[in-house]
């Protein structure tokens, strides 16, 4: 078991020729990922890497994909995850960096009208160690194990997988929902997630100074979650920008500091380390 | 990315968002013949800024005289201007807007931001305007009439409407605040801005909604679709060192400490920033190299931490996943070679090509010193700046 992403997961990379997409395609067939293809739209009929590329999203989903990993640019990534959701993708996983936020904001207007599930953008993507891995994280730090991991920041999940396998232990499913302002899965919907699964049993949070995401999955936490979650929020030392204006501050009425969010999730009963190299050390102290 | 008041009331006029006349200028001489061009006989000279809370620090003067319009560019125009929002040394103003006066019968707030939660803007709106809004906010939460707009219907006219007799306008007032919010609602749409506030937007005598006051920000991932935009922007405004990182595609914030740090991710980057700290070290910046950054950037990365006299030491903490260790260890062994890496270098490699990277910076006969994991390589820079003091 495992949450979203399994060995029978069939994926599709739109942006499969670009220099990221071309690597990361390699990375993942390598890891024993089934990609059957790629998109890029007028080299439909071409080949690379011993796979098809077609011109569409549907061509693929008719070849029987039902993931999709998007390393398409900035200024049509938005398009190209509208087009997966049109298409009957069940996940979704945008890597790109940069897409502009209300382009985003349009984008999941769009898809809570389908049947899809959208991870990013701006992430590092999902991974169940060793049956399957979409997007850009380091395959061979993970192991396959019962901790889920959920992060904000895609360097950073890395670093608790890899103190999570120094410790012996492994992950269920590593999910990196990414850092942009509008993104599609959130903390909630990862911990729920978790809850469910029979094979999590502990889980890792990481979070960042920002908005208030980590303010109100820890309120979800403290009231449906049995599992034992450990927690950290990296940005404590960061500044506060260069501020304009209140409007920012008005709608996150005080949220977003990094002491806030630890304190929240302290309330929650979630196990926050202050040295984000302790993860791995905490989790262990507490199972 | 921020604009000037004066830039953003421009873009306001394109779009219809009525705003008052004024001249920008950068001397005394330029302020007055303004006033002559602007006529009447009540003025407000305005410092340009990136900062609120600008009446409070004293850049804002009302004028009655061309004279006092000439004294008053003259005292604000070169001087630091300190407010609630700028650090305690101040900006310094460069410019400064002189505005036509204005017969004000109500003072009220408007803004338009990116309601993370919700993942849509939100027009939010208040009769409290000219104060301390952040203050109204928290106190009286109940004062803010907030609406949230679905991007793919725009606002609606009932939006407009319910915000227009929330704030109590009336007659006139009414139909052209919904026009006036429509427009600058367009505008924060066409723009990809991130917030657009007006505090005060002023009701006049003749039942006008004016916007007295303007402030934008944009998102920086949508500029690539606004040229023009782009040339706004005030580098004189930003650290030096930011803005030639920013020139580069780095993300570099400076900040006051001795160990200057190269990370790949933003939240490994305040991570590090985070663990340093705890050790007892300070940061000397927060720099994210990103997944897309060749071996070039990197080392025109290492130029930049090293511009700033402060740094005693640098960590490189890298834990590859886009970003290849072996692209950064190419990047710090062309630095290497094009400047005299003065400091002690920790270098904390991890991830995609993690053992390419590694030889190649053993190969290359670079003094540095190898960090096992981030906590290692936080209390050795610490400790490599401690080992010299």
């Amino acid at each position: 078991m495992s949450i979203w992403l399994d060995s029978s997961s069939k994926i599709v990379v739109q942006g499969i020729t670009g220099k990221n997409g071309q690597f990361h395609t390699e990375q993942m067939l390598d890891y024993g990922t089934k990609v059957i293809g790629g998109v890029t739209p007028g080299k439909g009929g071409q080949e690379t890497q011993g796979l098809p590329i077609w011109d569409t999203v549907s061509e693929a989903t008719d070849a029987g994909a039902n993931v999709s990993c998007i390393f398409v640019p900035p200024p049509f990534a938005a398009d190209a995850i509208m087009e997966a959701a049109d298409s009957g993708i069940e996940l979704i996983v945008a890597i790109t960096e940069g897409i502009p936020a209300l382009d985003m904001v349009k984008v999941k207007k769009y898809i809570e009208t389908k049947d899809t599930r959208l991870i990013g953008p701006n992430c590092p993507g999902i991974i169940t160690p060793g049956k399957s891995k979409v997007g850009i994280m380091p395959g061979h730090i993970h192991r396959r194990g019962d901790v889920g991991i959920i992060s904000r920041s895609g360097t950073l999940t890395y670093e608790a997988v890899n103190q999570v396998t120094e410790k012996g232990l492994g992950q269920s499913t590593c999910v990196g929902i990414g850092g942009d302002p509008v993104n599609g899965t959130d903390f909630i919907d990862c911990l729920e997630a978790f809850e469910k699964d029979n094979s999590t049993k502990s889980i890792i949070m990481i979070g960042e100074i920002g908005g208030s995401a980590e303010e109100t999955a820890s309120e979800y936490v403290k009231e449906y979650l049995s599992k034992p979650v450990v927690g950290f929020i990296a940005g404590k030392t960061a500044p506060p920008g260069k501020r304009m204006g209140h409007a920012g501050a008005i709608i996150s009425g005080g949220k977003g500091t990094a002491k806030a969010k630890m304190k929240a999730m302290e309330r929650a009963g979630i196990h926050v380390s202050e040295n984000p190299s302790e993860l791995g050390k905490i989790l262990e102290e507490i199972l | 990315m921020n604009i000037h008041e004066y830039q953003a009331k421009r873009l306001f006029e394109q779009y219809g968002v009525k705003t008052l006349r004024g001249v920008v200028a950068s001397n005394s001489t330029e302020a007055a013949e303004a006033c002559k061009e602007l006529g009447g006989n009540i003025w407000v000279v305005k410092a340009q800024v990136h900062a609120g809370g600008r009446g409070k620090g004293g850049g804002i003067i009302l004028c009655r005289s061309p004279d006092e319009v000439y004294e008053a560019a003259g005292k604000l125009i070169g001087s630091k201007l300190i407010t609630p929002q700028t650090t305690s040394e101040g900006v310094e103003i460069n410019k400064i807007y002189v505005e036509e006066g204005c017969n004000i019968s109500r003072e009220l707030y408007l803004g338009i931001v990116l309601d993370r939660e919700k993942d849509l803007p939100v027009i939010m709106a208040s009769i409290e305007g000219g104060v301390e809004i952040e203050e109204v906010a928290s106190k009286n939460p109940e004062k803010i009439i907030k609406v949230h707009i679905d991007p793919i219907t725009g606002l609606g006219e009932w939006q407009a409407r319910k915000i227009a007799f929330g704030l109590g306008l009336k007659g006139n007032q009414i139909k052209h605040s919904m026009e006036f919010m429509k427009s600058l609602y367009n505008m924060f749409i066409d723009l990809d801005c991130s917030i657009v506030e007006i505090n005060p937007l002023v009701v006049n005598s003749d039942d006008e909604i004016i916007a007295l006051d303007a402030k934008i920000n944009f998102d920086t991932s949508g500029l690539f679709r606004h040229s023009k935009i782009e040339e706004l922007r005030d580098v004189s405004e930003e650290e030096p060192l930011e803005t030639r990182a920013n020139e580069v595609g780095l993300n570099y914030i400076k900040l006051n400490g001795e160990i200057g740090c190269m990370v790949n991710g933003a939240g490994l980057a305040m991570a590090t920033m985070d663990i340093i700290k705890l050790h007892g070290g300070e940061p000397a910046n927060f720099l994210d190299v990103g997944g897309g950054a060749d071996s070039k950037q990197v080392a025109e990365g290492f130029k930049i931490i090293l511009s700033d006299p402060q740094v005693k030491a640098i960590f490189v903490n890298i834990f590859g996943g886009i970003m290849r260790c072996d692209f950064i260890a190419e990047g710090i062994i062309t630095a290497a070679k094009e400047i005299n890496m003065s400091v002690p270098l920790i270098v904390r490699l991890a991830g995609t090509n993690v053992e390419l990277g590694k030889q190649m910076l053993s190969e290359s006969g670079l003094d540095l010193i190898a960090a096992d994991d981030m906590n290692d390589g936080a209390i050795k820079s610490i400790n490599s700046i401690r080992g010299k003091a």
